[in-house]
C-alpha cells in the first residue's frame, strides 16, 4: 500500500449537549466519534458510509479541521494537524479542500461564480485557473458572470467541485455531494469526479449514505455506525463478503435492477 | 411566469423612480434654498398675515402656499425646512447605520463574549423610553442641530444592532462560511467579503427606513421645541405652529405635514426599490 496522506489515530469528538443542560453545573457532553483509527493512502478514493447519526459528517468536518477533536491525532502528510491553530493551518488549507452537500448553501448567493472560484486564489494566476477549473468540470467560461441561483442543481455542484480543484489540492473531502441531485445529474457528477481523480491524481474521501454510489467510485470503504468504524475493507470485498451485520443491512437497502414484480 | 416577473420589475421600477424623484426634489430644495425660496423665510409682515394658498380667494401674488399668522411665506419656510430635515436624515441615518451595523456584524459573527457584551448593552439601552431619553439628552447637550443628530444616533443604533446581528448570525450558519474557512480566509476577511454582501440588503433597507425615522424624530423634537432654534424654519416647528392656528390657517399645518409624510414614505420605498433593483438574488 502507498504511503498514507491522512492518518487518523484514536480520534474522538465530543460536543456539549445543550438540550440536556442542567440549570446549574456543567453541560453534559455527547460523544459523536468514539475512537477512530484509519488511513487514507495517497491517490486512494476512500468511501465513508453510514446511516444518519453515524458520525460520518462529523468525521469529515474534523478531518478538514472545521471541528475540533477532543482526543486522538490527525496526521496530514506526516505533519500533526490535530490542534493546529487557524493561522498555522492556513498554508495547509490550500492542500485540503472540501465539497459540500448543499451547493445552495455553500456557494455565496451574492457573489458571481467567477468570484466564488477565484476568491482563494492569488491575483496573478486567477483568470487562467478559474477558466481551467471550469473547463475541468465541463462548464463554459461565460459562467463566471452568473450567480449561483441562476444555475441548475447539477451545475451548482460542479461549481463546488471547480472551486475545490482550482486550488490544486492534494486531498478533497466530498460530503454527500450527490444526495441532493436527481439520478441523471448524480451520474454526471460521479463520472466527472471519477475522471478528475484519475487525471489530477487526487486523494478523495467520499462520504455517502448510499452504497451504490460508493461502489462506483471508491477503492476502500469504511462503514460507520454510532461513532465507531464497524467494518473497513476494499470495496469489492465489502460487497462480496460483508462481515458485519450493519454492513449487510446497508447492502440490503440498495434497490436492485430487477426486483420481484409484485403489482 | 416570465410575464409576471416582468410586471413585478416594472412596478418596482416605478416605485424606485417615484421615491427617488421626490428625494431629488427635497434635495434640490435643501441645496438651493436661498435661491429657490421666493421670500425670506423669517420675514414677518402682519399686513400679509393668514394669506391662503394660491387657489383660494383672497391671495396675494407670489405667496403660493399662503402665509402664517405672522405673515411668513409658507413655501419659503417649507423649502428652508427641507435643509434641516435632510441633514438630519443623511447624517444621523448614516452614522446610526454605521455604528449599529458594525456592532451587530461583530456580535453576530464572532458570538461568544463579544456577543454577550453587545447584547446586554442593547437590552439595557432599550429599557429606556426613547422619547424621554432624547429629551433628557438634549436637556444635557443643549438644543441645536448637532444635539438632535447625536440624540438620534444614541437612541437608534440598537435598531440596527439587533437586526444586523440576527442576520449575520443567520448567515454565519451557512456552508459558504465554512467553505471560506476551508479556503483559508481569515475571520475578518470572511466577515467583510462573504457575510457583508449577504447582510447588505438588510442594512440598506434599514438605513432608508432610519432616514425616515430621523426626519420624524427631528419633527417631534421641533414640535416640543427641543430641536434647532426658532429662527431656523423646520417642518416640525411649522407643524407645531400650525397646530395652534389650525382653525384659521390650516395650510400652515397641512403643507409641512404632507412634505414630512412624502419624505418619510419615499425613504422607505427607496430602500425597497433599491433592493428589488440591485439585489442579484431577487433580480
Amino acid at each position: 500500500m502507498a504511503e498514507a496522506l491522512f492518518r487518523v489515530e484514536a480520534l474522538r469528538v465530543e460536543l456539549p449537549d445543550m438540550t440536556r443542560k442542567p440549570l446549574f453545573g456543567p453541560v453534559p457532553r455527547l460523544e459523536i466519534l468514539k475512537g477512530l483509527d484509519f488511513e487514507i493512502p495517497r491517490g486512494a478514493v476512500l468511501g465513508i458510509v453510514g446511516g444518519s447519526g453515524s458520525g460520518k459528517t462529523t468525521l469529515g468536518r474534523t478531518l478538514v479541521r472545521l471541528m475540533e477533536p477532543t482526543a486522538g491525532r490527525i496526521l496530514f502528510d506526516g505533519a500533526d494537524i490535530t490542534h493546529l491553530p487557524d493561522a498555522a493551518m492556513r498554508p495547509l488549507r490550500q492542500r485540503i479542500q472540501m465539497i459540500f452537500q448543499d451547493p445552495m448553501s455553500s456557494l455565496n448567493p451574492r457573489l458571481t461564480i467567477g468570484r466564488i472560484i477565484a476568491a482563494p486564489l492569488n491575483a496573478t494566476s486567477r483568470d487562467p485557473r478559474v477558466a481551467e477549473a471550469l473547463g475541468h468540470v465541463g462548464l463554459p467560461a461565460e459562467f463566471v458572470h452568473r450567480y449561483p441561483h441562476e444555475l441548475s442543481g447539477g451545475q451548482r455542484q460542479r461549481i463546488g467541485i471547480a472551486r475545490a480543484i482550482a486550488m490544486r489540492p492534494d486531498f478533497i473531502l466530498a460530503d454527500e455531494i450527490v444526495s441532493g441531485l436527481d439520478v441523471s445529474s448524480q451520474a454526471q457528477v460521479l463520472n466527472l469526479l471519477e475522471g478528475l481523480v484519475r487525471d489530477l491524481g487526487l486523494t478523495l474521501a467520499f462520504i455517502s449514505h448510499d452504497l451504490s454510489v460508493i461502489r462506483r467510485l471508491c477503492d476502500r470503504v469504511i462503514v460507520m455506525q454510532t461513532g465507531r468504524i464497524v467494518e473497513e475493507a476494499p470495496t469489492e470485498a465489502l460487497f462480496e463478503d460483508p462481515q458485519h451485520d450493519y454492513t449487510r443491512e446497508l447492502l440490503d437497502a440498495i434497490p436492485t435492477p430487477d426486483p420481484t414484480v409484485r403489482w | 411566469m416570465l410575464d409576471g416577473r416582468g410586471a413585478l420589475r416594472r412596478r418596482a421600477g416605478l416605485r424606485l423612480w417615484l421615491s427617488a424623484g421626490w428625494q431629488a426634489v427635497v434635495m434640490l430644495a435643501a441645496l438651493f434654498a436661498p435661491w429657490l425660496a421666493p421670500h425670506d423665510p423669517l420675514a414677518q409682515d402682519l399686513m400679509l398675515g393668514r394669506l391662503p394658498p394660491f387657489w383660494l380667494p383672497g391671495t396675494e401674488p407670489g405667496y403660493w402656499l399662503g402665509t402664517d399668522s405672522l405673515g411668513r411665506d409658507v413655501l419659503s419656510r417649507l423649502i428652508h425646512g427641507a435643509r434641516v430635515a435632510l441633514i438630519v436624515a443623511l447624517v444621523a441615518g448614516t452614522a446610526t447605520c454605521l455604528i449599529g451595523s458594525t456592532l451587530g456584524l461583530i456580535a453576530g459573527f464572532y458570538r461568544g463574549w463579544t456577543d454577550r457584551i453587545i447584547g446586554r448593552l442593547v437590552d439595557i439601552w432599550m429599557a429606556f423610553p426613547p422619547v424621554l431619553f432624547a429629551i433628557l439628552l438634549i436637556a444635557v447637550l443643549g438644543t441645536g442641530l448637532s444635539s438632535v443628530v447625536i440624540a438620534i444616533i444614541v437612541i437608534d443604533w440598537t435598531r440596527f444592532c439587533r437586526v444586523v446581528r440576527a442576520e449575520a448570525l443567520n448567515q454565519s450558519q451557512m456552508d459558504y462560511v465554512h467553505s471560506a474557512r476551508v479556503a483559508g480566509f481569515s475571520r475578518p476577511r470572511t466577515l467583510m467579503a462573504e457575510i457583508l454582501p449577504n447582510v447588505l440588503p438588510v442594512i440598506v433597507a434599514l438605513l432608508t427606513l432610519e432616514m425616515g425615522i430621523a426626519v420624524i424624530v427631528e419633527a417631534i423634537l421641533s414640535f416640543v421645541n427641543l430641536s434647532v432654534s426658532t429662527d431656523r424654519p423646520t417642518w416640525g416647528g411649522m407643524i407645531a405652529e400650525g397646530r395652534i392656528a389650525i382653525h384659521h390657517v390650516w395650510w400652515v399645518l397641512a403643507f409641512p405635514l404632507a412634505a414630512l409624510f412624502l419624505t418619510v414614505l419615499s425613504f422607505a420605498q427607496l430602500g425597497e426599490g433599491l433592493r428589488d433593483r440591485f439585489d442579484p438574488v431577487l433580480r
